[in-house]
């Protein structure tokens, strides 16, 4: 039964008040509040505020998509998909569940491809982070506790300035008649200037140049807490520098690995402004597909059926992520 | 040992060169004379003409004062939020629903901003909808719905940087006030709220600086003309190198340096007048 607006507060022959308001009366705000004032603490509303706010603007939102990744399509609709649940006259609920959008994620080549496109880049440019970032934080976390802040502040310094402008500034370096053919050229190691705009080199460069900072920090902070005298030790009982780096600080800092690991993998599948800016024009990476199907085509249902098997990719790591957080703090509270 | 000492030496510099470099030659350059930016005109340059042009901008001046507003309001609606769900997660124990709300504020750390982005215009519509049938209310996408938006992604931030305040160290303190019989109210503002004051701090910033920076959300969830500055600013450089960007990236360098020499030279100072308090309580 549809609820009109008349229907609600009026009063029938009796002048009692209609079924609806009693109803409302009944199990309504009256009774909320009185239920709110005996049950409730201070302490419950104090959880409900961000909770509602989460289940509201985050929870909530992927079920709307989930949802309309089973709509169909209608190019001229505003908004662009037919109705998934539909009241019918006779009291029934119409459910309409097309799975075309999911069968051609995975059947067009286009698709295809920037999957698998996706998770290479994002796969090589979390190990390049970690060839990079490891050594670098080593170096930190051994260099004198003066120097370290130093050394932490210098790292965390071009995350403060615009993500954007960062890679922006690499378009000025890598393109044609940028800075490093300019130099190379000068020094006449080269003779004509290389084509790096629109590589996934260049990708490769914005990606460990943005996400580095990522991977250093939970790095940093799994080195630093090491006990010294383990190395001691095994310097003691004769183990070289690399065998005692093999058995003892590699292994320790496996939680630091993944955490960093996690942090550049999992925003690296779904970038979009890197490889906007600096990457091939003739192979797309996921996140350009959805923006591209949501913007050019307004084709909302594929849009979201890209976001939900994006996400159900990343639900994996996305779940390790969580895990060595939550060990993390538990962690630092003993 | 030495020699693998001076290995991860040498990466540290390789690294903060490869860091630097982009950000150095962007302000470089963009005291650079000729339209080409990466040509240098030594004859002309250097100049401070494209400083002039970015303040004759109206676009760019206009986006960043829509920028400041949006990420001033996040900032501080983010530190609520965040403030008190941290304190939730790391004071309240365990009750119903706790590992799911764990869940929802570490998720957005992760998250591809594009799937954010989506699904919160999809909510956004689906409330115009469902607002237009039941109350005839319109309503329009623009400042509103970007400042919910980053404040849904930045909060999560804030809950971490409080959770691990919290956590580093106990809640005796707070239990005594409550002991002494001060009620859970005042307890907060006059006990939690100082001593987890740094975190608050640091987290309104990092929500500002996330805010301020975002593209990906925000081109979701925006109405027409609701044009931020990274919108702007991607707008421009998808065309190429601009130097009226380089100008406007070299002033926001400038601000974030000072902002964290001024911090790290102001943290300094309080740790020493720790020092000083803590060695003249032992003395006296």
């Amino acid at each position: 039964m549809a609820i009109t607006s008349a229907r609600i507060g009026s009063r029938d022959s009796q002048g009692r008040l209609g079924p609806v308001w009693t109803f409302l009366f009944r199990y309504g705000p009256p009774r909320w509040t009185e239920y709110v004032l005996r049950n409730w603490s201070g302490q419950r509303l104090v959880i409900a505020i961000p909770y509602l706010w989460l289940l509201l603007f985050f929870l909530v939102p992927f079920l709307i998509v989930l949802k309309i990744s089973f709509a169909e399509f209608s190019p001229l609709g505003r908004p662009p998909y037919e109705p998934v649940f539909q009241w019918l006259d006779e009291g029934a609920l119409h459910v309409k569940l097309l799975v075309g959008s999911y069968v051609y994620l995975f059947n067009e080549p286009l698709y295809v491809s920037a999957w698998i496109y996706s998770v290479k880049v994002a796969f090589f440019s979390t190990l390049l982070c970690l060839a990079l970032g490891y050594p670098m934080s080593y170096a930190i976390a051994r260099a004198p506790p003066a120097q370290r802040n130093i050394f932490l502040m210098l790292i965390i310094l071009p995350f403060w300035t615009s993500f954007l402008l960062r890679v922006y500034a690499w378009i000025g370096l890598l393109k044609t008649d940028g800075v490093i053919n300019n130099v190379l050229q000068f020094f006449g190691i080269i003779d004509a200037p290389l084509a790096m705009m629109n590589t996934s080199f260049a990708v490769y460069i914005g990606i460990v140049y943005s996400y580095l900072p990522f991977m250093i920090l939970p790095l940093y902070s799994n080195l630093e807490k090491h006990d010294n005298t383990l190395l001691e030790a095994a310097n003691d009982l004769g183990a070289g520098p690399v065998k005692s780096f093999m058995r003892i600080t590699l292994p320790l800092s496996t939680p630091g690995i993944v955490a960093g690991s996690l942090l550049v993998f999992i925003p690296a599948v779904g970038e979009y402004v890197i490889p906007s800016l600096l990457g091939r024009t003739d192979q797309l990476m996921v996140a350009k597909l959805l923006s591209d199907e949501f913007f050019l085509n307004r084709d909302w249902p594929r849009a979201s059926a890209v976001a939900i098997a994006m996400l159900l990719l990343l639900v994996v790591p996305i779940m390790l992520f969580q895990h060595y957080q939550n060990k993390e703090l538990q962690a630092s509270k003993k | 040992m030495k020699t693998e000492g001076l290995f991860s030496k040498t990466m540290l510099g390789f690294g903060f060169v490869f860091l630097y470099v982009p950000i150095l030659s962007m302000v470089f350059f963009s005291f650079n004379n000729s339209r080409l930016v990466t040509v240098w005109d030594p004859a002309n340059s250097p100049t401070l003409k494209w400083y002039g042009r970015l303040f004759d901008d109206s676009a760019i001046l206009s986006a960043a004062w829509l920028s400041i507003q949006v990420a001033a309001m996040t900032a501080t609606g983010a530190v609520v939020l965040g403030t008190l769900a941290g304190l939730v997660l790391s004071r309240f124990g365990p009750f119903k629903g706790r590992a799911l709300l764990q869940g929802l504020t570490t998720a957005p750390l992760v998250m591809p901003e594009v799937i954010t982005g989506l699904s919160m215009l999809l909510l956004f519509v689906s409330a115009e909808q469902l607002l237009q049938y039941l109350f005839g209310w319109q309503f329009n996408r623009g400042v509103a719905t970007i400042t919910i938006a980053h404040i849904t992604f930045t909060m999560a931030y804030v809950t971490v940087v409080v959770q691990s305040r919290l956590a580093s160290f106990d809640d005796s303190l707070e239990e005594a006030a409550l002991d002494l019989g001060a009620r859970p109210a005042k307890v907060f503002f006059r006990i939690t709220v100082p001593l987890i004051l740094p975190a608050i701090l640091s987290g309104w910033l990092l929500a500002f600086t996330l805010s301020w920076d975002d593209l990906v959300v925000t081109q979701f969830v925006s109405g027409p003309g609701s044009n931020t500055l990274p919108m702007v600013i991607f707008s421009r450089v998808r065309l190429g190198v601009s130097p009226v960007v380089n100008a406007l990236a070299t002033i926001m360098v400038l601000i974030v340096a000072l902002g964290v020499i001024l911090s790290a030279f102001l943290m300094r100072r309080q740790e020493q007048r720790r020092k000083r308090e803590e060695q003249m309580a032992a003395a006296g």
